[in-house]
């Protein structure tokens, strides 16, 4: 009796594994994303079609995750090189040629063929180039390994930085910051990095485009400005607080149906989670992500090699930031920076990357040793 | 995975904070965020004249609005509009200059009023262009005897800046016309009503979605004005074509009957907005047709201040009935040279009060006055209302001058002199009056000295207007009450006697009636007015007065009226007979059912 259920266990979990595939993961996401098309039903004034459109991406986005997940490590660790050198290239292409969107430069289009933004890819490939080179050093890294993450990471960030996408160009660093942190960089390095980038904070500002400052006084200050630039913060935090305990029920947010709510489908979907929801729908949510990345920080434990585990934990970790930014952003907690609700905001490119990054994770996790 | 827990608890706590204990704060933010409280203007009370005709209606009408915090560019949109509307040049000015005015914010400004239907056909083509731009169905004022009535009601127009400063901005919510001038000014609040509102839900472009809650508005209440619209229009007719007044009042009740001032004009065209050109035309005419004669016109009372003056001698003991006075066709002050000429040059002769009164003799009362001196004159003029406004309800009413030693001193600092004293008692030098004033005189010179004061209105809502009301002056009662009758005698003379100044009157006249006639020297030219030469020897000649009250016994209207440069006062006479019988004929057959004819039957029994 226990011997056959163990090995019917064993069974389903060899075929699991066999296809590359982790079921837990998979059965999280998918409640993610079926609960981000609930809100995105809502959010969209019960578009039908962004509903449709939506699907398809996640479709086509869960595909690119299993077809990632097939590719080994060490396949991806030799591909590494080239791909980052791509990217680069195509980065000062788009700073070239690009097409314009919205007063930034961040497409690249063939046309009649495709149109993405090259600094998206950048997101798994950042990450991936500097655990490559770690790998290959002895760890904890030293000064010399320090200065070349560093010059690996300036420059595309610096690129991406320059279209301008602030939101991006954040998030590309911070995942190699991750892959250099979990290379076991000690406390006293971090400290001594955290005051110098906070010394640098003033250079930044003075880099800023009138509108990226304009969004950094309205956070310090929303009420200056209801009308204009704080708008969208008032609005979203009020339509978060009057959501209370329990909510205003699904499709009743008088904030989000009523369009006081500004992009209310895209980054600020959490704000009508929060209003039609309330603090419970909240929890749930950020429950869901908690065991994303649990599960994934789990996994990204069990890699086969130093690149499997430092890329693993670091794209774990990078998908967190996106979470607390645009949970943050979103309540007022931190300026609004263009940071989507991953998984759940309506928008393809970051859906595939995540989930090509995902892929990569359950890679690394399922081309494990087989011991144990 | 420590430091990713304390992240998320920042974020769980960042939301406890917000959904639970700011939960308040931000439900009432949401709240007034989607709902919009709309005022709902009130329907304007309509006024009727005595017989309810309809004098003030609401014609409805379609209206050009425009929210300013709405439209995309607004000189862009008014360049459009003006384009759609084609406008002429005249009109473009007051438009654009309407665009400007200070308004509440997001509350509608009116652009332009009355469009016509090719106006709203080619503003609903080209809506989309047009952001903040409305057309809105809406109540407009019209007068159907819009000339003639002119002076009583004045006209709505639309709300100013300064209107805004003295009105309840709550109640004037959505009001885009209030009362400017007359019965519409002073009875702005009963009849403008209370507004009314409507909760509704707003998407975030402020389009209203659905009616959350509605307290509707309260109409404005109907007025019933004592005038005659019948009355009035023959008494507009009479003076068509000269400058004057006439002011009929019930001395009974103290209804004013009818209230003229030629020229009139057509109070409409300020309801929807009077073009710049045509107000200054109305403005620069010599005939100052905007000017209401009636109430603010000041003239000297000239004669048909004589059965005052004998009152005043009589009751001051300063004559007897019996008193005569010689007239030589002068007075001469005593120690003075000067002669005070009786405007028939030869004079009288011996003349008695009644006597005096018959022919407007001037020795007689120069003679009064200077025994009376101007303080006891000043003193009882101002009980028959001369220097005061007394009217209940009549907007502007001026109150004329009714000059004294005081008045001199403060006025040109000045002494009083006594051959002024003179002059004031044949009521000229500085004794100026409005022909309500003299209206008001006659009607308590016809009541024997009981005041009711004059007014317009008869019914406010379903409420009669009744004495008494407050304020009123005290009834002048004199040493001896017979005093009235000799002085309605001489009144009489002056129709049916020989001699008698309106003795032309007095044929075919089937009632009694007590008449005095005057002329005003016109010896001044207001400044500001540019007369050719024909024109200033016209406007110089004097003007011709009349005051009456019939019938003598049981007076039912009492009567001034007033000919700008009218010469003689054989122009002004006539006028008030017709007046007179218009109003006295059909009621004298009534009352004495010799000959009562079927339509004056008909005409009930309402009146007071």
């Amino acid at each position: 009796m226990q011997e056959h259920t163990s090995a019917r266990r064993r069974r389903v979990a060899f075929n699991w594994r066999r296809w590359r595939i982790d079921p837990w993961l998979s059965l999280l996401l998918l409640v993610l994303v079926g609960s981000g098309l609930v809100v995105l039903y809502s959010a969209g004034g019960e578009s039908r079609y962004l509903v449709e459109a939506q699907s398809m991406r996640f479709l086509a986005a869960f595909a690119v995750m299993a077809i990632v997940a097939q590719c080994p490590p060490h396949f991806l660790m030799r591909m590494v090189p080239v791909l980052y050198l791509l990217i680069i290239a195509m980065l000062v292409a788009v700073d070239v040629i690009g097409s314009h969107a919205m007063g930034a430069t961040r497409w690249l289009e063939i046309p009649g063929v495709i149109r993405f933004q090259p600094s998206e890819l950048m997101k798994i490939v950042m990450p991936m180039i500097i655990a490559a080179y770690l790998s290959k050093r002895d760890l904890p890294p030293n000064w010399t390994d320090l200065g070349v993450c560093l010059l690996l990471m300036g420059l595309p960030v610096a690129l991406i930085a320059k279209q301008p996408d602030l939101g991006t160009s954040l998030l590309v660093a911070s995942s190699a910051i991750f892959v250099v942190l979990l290379a076991g960089l000690s406390w006293r390095l971090v400290g001594f990095f955290f005051v110098l980038a906070l010394a640098a904070l003033p250079l930044l500002w003075l880099n800023m485009h009138g509108y990226q400052k304009q969004r950094v006084l309205t956070f310090l200050n929303p009420e200056s400005d209801p009308l204009g630039a704080g708008w969208n913060i008032i609005q979203s935090k009020t339509a978060i607080g009057s959501g209370g305990l329990t909510g205003k029920g699904w499709m009743d947010g008088t904030q989000s149906q009523l369009e006081f709510l500004p992009e209310r489908h895209t980054d600020f979907i959490v704000a009508v989670l929060g209003e039609e929801f309330g603090l419970m729908g909240m929890l749930l949510l950020l429950l869901c992500y908690l065991l994303i990345i649990a599960r994934g920080l789990y996994m990204a434990n069990k890699g086969a090699d130093t690149f499997g585990r430092l890329l693993a934990g670091s794209l774990i970790l990078t998908f967190f930031v996106y979470v607390f930014v645009n949970i943050g952003m979103v309540s007022g907690l931190l300026p609004v920076v263009g940071v989507p609700l991953p998984l759940v905001s309506y928008g393809g490119t970051a859906s595939v990357t995540l989930m090509a990054g995902f892929g990569i994770l359950m890679s690394i996790y399922t081309h494990r040793k087989s011991t144990s | 995975m420590v430091v990713v827990l304390i992240m998320l608890s920042t974020l769980v706590g960042r939301l406890v904070y917000l959904q639970v204990i700011k939960h308040d704060v931000f439900i009432t933010r949401s709240d007034s965020n989607r709902m919009r409280v709309e005022p709902l203007p009130p329907n304007r009370g309509l006024i009727f004249d005595r017989n309810h005709k309809v004098l003030a209606e609401n014609r409805p009408t379609y209206n050009l609005t425009i929210v300013r915090e709405r439209a995309d560019d607004l000189d862009q949109t008014l360049d459009l509009l003006v384009d759609i509307l084609g406008l002429s040049d005249d009109k473009i000015d007051t438009f654009k200059k309407r665009s400007r005015q200070r308004q509440r914010p997001y509350q509608p400004a009116l652009l332009m009023s009355d469009l016509s239907e090719a106006q709203i056909a080619s503003l609903a083509v080209n809506r989309y262009r047009l952001p903040g731009v409305s057309v809105e169905a809406q109540l407009l004022r019209y007068y159907p005897e819009s000339v003639a009535m002119s002076h009583v009601l004045g006209y709505v127009g639309r709300i100013s800046e300064s209107d805004l400063e003295r009105l309840d901005s709550s109640n004037y919510a959505g009001t885009h016309f209030v009362g400017k001038l007359g019965v519409e000014r002073f009875y702005e609040d009963e009849l403008h009503g209370k507004v009314g509102y409507r909760t509704v839900e707003t998407n975030a472009r402020g389009r209203a979605l659905r009616e959350l809650d509605r307290t509707p508005p309260e109409s404005g209440k109907n007025l019933t004005l004592t005038i005659d619209s019948d009355l009035q229009a023959l008494g507009y007719k009479l003076l068509t074509g000269k400058r004057g007044a006439i002011v009929a009042i019930n001395p009974q009740t103290g209804g004013i009957l009818a209230m003229v001032s030629t020229p009139g004009y057509d109070t409409n065209q300020f309801v929807t907005g009077i073009g710049s050109k045509s107000y200054r035309a109305l403005q620069d005419d010599l005939d100052l047709p905007l000017y209401n004669r009636a109430v603010r016109g000041q003239y000297p009372p000239a004669s048909t201040v004589k059965p005052y003056m004998s009152l005043a001698g009589l009751e001051n003991g300063v004559i007897t009935p019996q008193t005569t006075v010689y007239d030589p066709g002068y007075y001469k002050l005593p120690n003075d040279s000067r002669r005070y000429r009786n405007w028939l040059r030869w004079g009288h002769g011996r003349v008695d009060m009644r006597r005096a009164i018959r022919v407007s003799n001037d020795t007689y009362f120069y003679t009064v006055a200077h025994r009376l001196g101007i303080s006891r004159l000043s003193e009882f003029m101002h009980r028959f209302g001369y220097g005061e406004a007394h009217s209940l309800d009549v907007w502007g009413a001026q109150s004329g001058i009714m000059p004294s030693k005081e008045w001199k001193r403060g006025r040109f600092g000045k002494p009083w002199y006594p051959g002024e004293t003179l002059s004031v008692g044949i009521g000229q030098g500085y004794w100026l009056a409005t022909p309500l004033q003299m209206a008001t005189a006659a009607s308590v010179l016809a009541n024997k000295g009981k005041w009711i004061r004059p007014h317009l209105a008869k019914e406010i809502g379903d409420t009669p207007v009744t004495p008494p009301f407050p304020k009123t002056p005290p009834d002048i009662k004199l040493k001896n009450s017979n005093w009235w009758n000799l002085v309605d005698q001489g009144l009489e003379d002056v129709i049916q006697s020989g001699e008698g100044t309106a003795r032309s009157l007095q044929k075919g006249l089937q009632y009694t009636m007590a008449g005095k006639t005057g002329t005003a020297q016109v010896f001044t030219l207001g400044q500001n007015q540019k007369y050719n030469a024909s024109e200033l020897r016209e406007r110089l000649r004097d003007h011709a007065l009349f005051i009456a009250f019939a019938p003598v016994d049981n007076p039912q209207i009492a009567i001034a009226l007033i000919i700008e440069n009218g010469g003689g006062d054989h122009l002004a006479a006539p006028i008030g007979r017709k007046m007179l019988d218009e109003w006295l004929l059909p009621r004298l057959d009534k009352a004495g059912s010799e000959t009562p004819r079927l339509d004056e039957l008909a005409r009930g029994a309402s009146d007071h």
